[in-house]
């Protein structure tokens, strides 16, 4: 699946639920379904900053796509560090570089988009796409 | 609602803040992030409203009405200050933009006073603002910092704090009250151990003067601060007490505009105070309005302020600790109205985030007070911090949600 076909199926499952309680409720399932890091990547360098909870990113690269695993000490944070990996992870490394990112807008999840906002949602994208341009150069 | 046990009449006073009708994500908002930043009254905004409509203009040295007006109403508002905190002389409030610059502007005139071998004494739970400038002090003039630890209940440990005074003690630093546990130090203890060994001593008055009065001659402090906006003012706007004896010894600390006497190329001499330690258009709009709010928190009264905010600190905390699994950290018998918890096994970012959205504004996090959470070895905390204008009916609301939220959590 593509990163488009992948946020989309991400859009439709969240178009199912009318209130900000079942959004949270399946964020929180996402969050533990999340694929974790393997704890001897858990350190301060793969730590991303600007997060008020700590969310730690690993990438790796199988063949020429990579893949992220990921692990946060707070559950909210790791429903949406879980959905930006079900949305980038296991694709090329350009495409993950070339990927926009507005259907965080439409499953509503937007206020956490505000680069001020505590839970650094912006820097976690921010990361994914770092680790992408770095493996970029890699495979060039 | 009506009427509190302790006589304030909390639906008239809820009326005088326009933002306490606001409704976040389609619920009635209860603010309890106090702590952080009061609201404003209705008093206030006028205050403010009235300057930029009437007499907006730059003060001192103007010859035209407006200029005069700005420039008494501004000096009227350091008079209220002078009142209030019963300093001796107007000339020592200076204004400034808030406690941290009020804490720089004294970390950089202790520049010339101190050498190798000074220390300076800083208490364990202390707001970064209150840690930093005195790391950098310590840097420029290579005196060093030593730490007032505290205990488990959020108390400073003051048998430790005598041993480590001694003949180098320079300056002695200290909150009056702490922002992330709401501890109200002992201060008049502080300070006359301090003054023994020839020490200065800068109290951090922050969150303290939104629920009592400090009395600078009585505590003989050479130093106190505190923000506007943390009492019902407005943000850019602070203020430093500081003895005139101090002050003068003092360099100023911004060069400009207002703070000289005669410039020449050759030399510039200083003007007096408070003006030394104003340099530039200062935040005239904002003074006025400061002085604005503690005229209306003495109108309420401090006295029935502090009695209503100890009836809610102790209906909340009775509320919360039924929650189960709620810690709450700082269990000092004197604090006020500041609760900072955790639920076990839950991060406070999530409970934060949740309560968000169903109305309630708390703080999640280390609250500026990173060595308190190393001390407690934890992430951070909720902190919900009440206001004289906060209800028992606001605190059965985040009772609530904080259940729901753990329900969603778990």
């Amino acid at each position: 699946m593509t990163i488009q076909e992948n946020q989309a199926e991400i859009v439709e499952e969240f178009s199912m639920f009318d209130d900000w309680m079942q959004r949270y409720e399946y964020m929180i399932e996402l969050g533990k379904s999340l694929p974790l890091i393997d704890e001897a990547y858990k350190t301060d360098d793969n730590i991303i900053k600007g997060c008020q909870s700590k969310v730690w990113v690993h990438a790796e690269l199988e063949g020429d796509k990579l893949v992220f695993t990921a692990d946060s000490d707070a559950i909210i944070t790791k429903g949406i560090i879980a959905i930006l990996i079900r949305a980038f992870s296991n694709q090329k490394p350009q495409d993950i570089i070339d990927a926009d990112t507005a259907f965080i807008d439409e499953i509503g999840l937007k206020e956490h988009l505000s680069p001020t906002r505590a839970n650094g949602l912006v820097s976690m994208i921010k990361q994914l796409k770092m680790y992408a341009i770095a493996y970029q150069t890699q495979l060039n | 609602m009506a009427e509190a046990k302790s006589g304030l009449n909390i639906t008239a006073i809820r009326d005088d803040f326009p933002i306490l009708k606001r409704e976040i994500h389609g619920r009635p908002l209860v603010y309890l992030d106090n702590a952080a930043t009061s609201q404003t009254p209705t008093q206030v905004i006028d205050v403010i409203v009235d300057y930029y409509s009437r007499y907006n203009a730059n003060i001192h040295r103007g010859v035209h009405t407006l200029s005069q007006e700005a420039t008494e109403a501004y000096e009227g508002a350091r008079i209220k200050l002078q009142e209030h905190f019963n300093a001796r002389k107007p000339y020592e409030i200076i204004f400034t933009s808030g406690t941290t610059h009020s804490i720089n502007l004294v970390a950089n005139g202790f520049v010339p006073f101190l050498e190798q071998g000074d220390e300076l004494l800083v208490s364990a739970m202390e707001h970064h603002s209150n840690i930093v400038p005195w790391q950098m002090l310590c840097e420029k003039t290579g005196a060093s910092l030593k730490v007032i630890p505290m205990n488990a209940d959020g108390e400073l440990v003051m048998e430790t704090f005598h041993s480590l005074l001694n003949e180098n003690t320079k300056l002695v630093f200290c909150n009056h009250v702490s922002n992330a546990l709401g501890t109200v130090n002992p201060i008049e203890e502080i300070i006359h151990a301090a003054h023994a060994v020839g020490a200065a001593v800068l109290i951090d008055g922050a969150q303290a003067a939104p629920h009592m009065v400090a009395d600078v001659q009585a505590l003989d402090v050479d130093f106190y601060t505190i923000s506007g906006h943390k009492v019902c003012g407005p943000t850019g706007i602070g203020m430093l007490y500081g003895k005139e004896e101090w002050l003068n010894k003092m360099p100023p600390y911004q060069g400009g505009g207002e703070m000289i006497s005669e410039v020449t190329f050759e030399k510039t001499t200083y003007a007096g105070l408070p003006h030394k330690f104003e340099a530039g258009t200062p935040n005239i709009c904002g003074g006025i309005a400061f002085g604005a709010a503690i005229d209306y928190l003495n109108g309420i009264g401090f006295d029935a302020i502090a009695a209503y905010e100890k009836e809610l600190l102790e209906y909340a905390t009775e509320r919360l600790l039924s929650i189960e699994g709620l810690k709450i950290y700082g269990t000092s018998k004197n604090k006020t109205s500041v609760i900072s918890f955790n639920v076990k096994g839950i991060h406070p970012y999530d409970i934060g985030t949740l309560l968000d959205k169903m109305g309630v504004a708390v703080r999640t996090g280390h609250h500026c007070a990173q060595p308190i959470m190393d001390f407690y070895q934890i992430p951070g905390t909720v902190r919900a911090s009440f206001s004289f204008y906060n209800s028992r009916e606001e605190v059965d609301i985040l009772v609530e949600c904080i259940q729901r939220a753990v329900q969603m959590l778990s």
